[in-house]
């Protein structure tokens, strides 16, 4: 991608001086929200209730206190953890050698078999919740890590393959040719030469996998009961509840984000062209 | 790129194949099942023909869904798309403050959709939250639990917090993508700021807002957990999507035909405009032939 | 493995196998003639012998539903109708 400077050739004489107002307003409003869950994160259910105030007047960390010594909150947290982590592994597992086959060769019902990959990305999860249900209460899986993880795949390994066709197509193809002259195998050149090309690449993919699993709420509270439970269900299954706390609900939901916000730091040099699915 | 004709690369397919075949296939073949069957339970199933298929076709409470689905889509797209442009237009394409921008604006992407529907439920209250809250005290009569009106208008809201991002982002991967000597040829020919946007940033920008609506469209059309999460629907039906509807159907109620065969006939209309899409945006691949050698 | 939970039906089986066959009968065309026959025709793009099959079948779900929708539940002159159609895409799409 190129790095040169726009600015200069963009710049108008008018006007140029308040550009960085609209990313600005726009930034504020993205964070006026997370910030109330915050500021609600630190105050006591007494006091969100009683007085309205946009700082804590005593700030406490009792709610997060409570969701890291309640084993039916933090559980939670490890639940959705280990599937999406579960979900990451087996999707690029499976997404690496099928894009490297997209990217360069053609073959009987390529075309279609792309698109029909596309199809399970567009496909809305409401559809699918009920079997999903069925097929693995037949297979002994329900409340169990490894199910909601093979559910998240329908979306995820489409989307995957599709991101790392797009690097993949990036890396000319004299590479691969001059490997295989050089006597590689073809796992060995895939592992030792082609992964490291496509580092970026695979990077950004892995990012989405976490990002689209981590936000799933439908098919993983279809498919859990207790033992697996992730966060997100354990949340809506408060919300419901007579006698909420909200203090305690805030924190749960700031530690929600902290996992992405962490994510999305290592990746953030990719993460536009990720978005662009490596099409830029 | 030249590819050469190989079927073995059916090989390296193979897995992707099976996993997703799994995971999809079985699936639709029983929701195709159980749309022309009746059950009371126990899978013990009676032949139901074409009775479900008829009944979600004649029921005002699924064009309702879809007619909402449709303008859902609709508002959204038509606020997100131009917003979206212009923000990834004004944002700084080179400093520290790129990495930042990137970050916050990245961020409500990563939420967890039913934390986002929490933190818009606890932000639009009037007692605890700072929107409703403020403007209550402006003498604004708004509450999205009992007006329909305010529902929608916070759901939009909530939505294009959520997702304009995604649109900038990839608007801005476009853009950063031209090369410098375009604005220096525009530069020398005096073009106005505008013809700059329409004859060299957009048509560069073009394949990745193809992305970006297609996306935008799929994701509004199938969405559930956000609303779901602030208002369940409500106030009355007012903002019951398909999705919803759908759930509310097949989990709630056990109603598996009519849910089966609602769940076709929204897959067919997903279908057909995710091809429509697909096939603009492919020939849209094939008409540029830049694609992969420029930088 | 207990699979009563998919609830076949002769029916949808006899419409999956119909699907199915019809797959392999497109695969076993293009390994003979590869290619997929690509030609420009009334909706101005180009396509394929697969691009027009899933045309065909397309269409098809959606002429069936209109005809619940709007005629009655007699479906033998709606697939009459898809198959003229997809005749008509195999020929001129």
């Amino acid at each position: 991608m190129s790095t040169t400077s726009l600015t200069s050739g963009m710049r108008t004489t008018r006007g140029a001086n308040f550009k960085w107002l609209v990313p600005t307003l726009y930034i504020i409003f993205l964070l006026l929200p997370i910030y109330w869950l915050v500021n609600m994160s630190f105050k006591t259910n007494q006091e969100i209730l009683s007085t309205f105030s946009l700082f804590p007047e005593a700030p406490t960390l009792a709610n997060y206190a409570v969701i890291l010594t309640d084993p039916s909150w933090y559980n939670g947290y490890i639940n959705s953890m280990i599937y999406v982590v579960l979900n990451t592994v087996i999707t690029i597992l499976v997404a690496l050698p099928a894009a490297y086959a997209f990217s360069r060769y053609r073959f009987l019902g390529d075309k279609h078999l792309f698109f029909w990959l596309l199809t399970n990305r567009m496909a809305p999860p409401a559809v699918f919740a009920l079997p999903f249900f069925q097929l693995y209460s037949a297979f002994g899986l329900i409340d169990t890590h490894i199910a909601v993880a093979l559910a998240h795949c329908l979306f995820n390994v489409p989307l995957a393959v599709w991101i790392l066709e797009g690097f993949m197509s990036g890396v000319p193809k004299e590479i691969d040719e001059t490997a295989y002259i050089d006597g590689y195998s073809f796992p060995r050149f895939f592992v030792k030469i082609f992964m490291p090309l496509t580092a970026s690449g695979i990077g950004v993919a892995a990012f989405f996998c976490f990002m689209f699993s981590w936000v799933e709420l439908l098919l993983a509270r279809t498919l859990t009961v207790t033992d697996a439970k992730p966060i997100t269900a354990t949340m809506t299954r408060t919300v419901s509840a007579s006698g909420l706390d909200w203090g305690v609900l805030a924190a749960a939901g700031v530690l929600t984000i902290i996992p992405g916000a962490l994510v999305i730091y290592f990746v953030r040099n990719y993460i536009a062209k990720g978005f662009a699915l490596g099409r830029v | 790129m030249e590819k050469t004709f190989n079927n073995k690369a059916w090989f390296l397919v193979l897995p992707v194949f099976f996993l997703v075949a799994i995971s999809a296939i079985i699936p639709l073949m029983t929701v195709v099942n159980y749309s022309v069957q009746d059950t009371f339970g126990n899978n013990q199933f009676f032949w139901a023909g074409t009775e479900w298929f008829r009944e979600v076709l004649h029921s005002s409470r699924f064009y309702d869904a879809l007619l909402k689905n449709l303008a859902f889509s609709a508002i959204i797209l038509l606020i997100q798309i131009p917003l979206g442009i212009s923000i990834a237009l004004t944002m700084p394409k080179k400093g520290i403050w790129v990495p930042v921008c990137l970050v916050l604006m990245a961020l409500p992407l990563l939420i967890p959709w039913n934390v986002v529907g929490t933190i818009w439920q606890v932000f639009g209250r009037a007692d605890i939250g700072l929107l409703g809250y403020t403007l209550a005290n402006l003498g604004i009569d708004y509450n999205y639990a009992n007006n329909a009106v305010d529902a929608w208008i916070t759901i939009i809201v909530m939505d294009v917090w959520h997702w304009t991002s995604l649109v900038v982002l990839l608007s801005y991967a476009g853009l950063v993508s031209i090369p410098e000597a375009y604005y220096q040829a525009a530069r020398i020919d005096g073009a106005s700021r505008w013809k700059v946007f329409r004859y060299i940033q957009l048509p560069k920008m073009n394949r990745v807002l193809l992305i970006a609506v297609l996306l935008r469209f799929m994701d509004s059309f199938m969405v559930y957990t956000e609303p779901f999460v602030l208002t369940g629907g409500g106030p009355g039906n007012s903002t019951t999507f398909l999705s919803i509807d759908l759930v509310k159907m097949a989990i709630g109620q056990f109603d598996l035909g009519p849910a089966a065969a609602m769940s076709i006939i929204y897959f067919l209309i997903v279908l057909l405009v995710s091809w429509a899409f697909y096939t603009v945006m492919t020939n849209y691949d094939a008409d540029a032939p830049e694609k992969g050698v420029q930088d | 493995m207990d699979l009563s939970w998919m609830a076949w039906t002769v029916p949808t089986a006899l419409f999956f196998g119909t699907i199915i066959f019809l797959l392999i009968l497109m695969g076993v065309w293009e390994y003979a003639k590869p290619g997929g026959s690509p030609r420009v025709g009334i909706l101005r793009f180009e396509t394929t012998r697969g691009d027009r099959l899933f045309l065909s079948l397309l269409g098809s779900a959606f002429i069936h539903l209109a005809w619940l929708g709007l005629v009655g539940p007699d479906l033998w002159w709606a697939l009459g109708l898809s198959l003229i159609y997809a005749i008509c895409v195999f020929r001129w799409v």
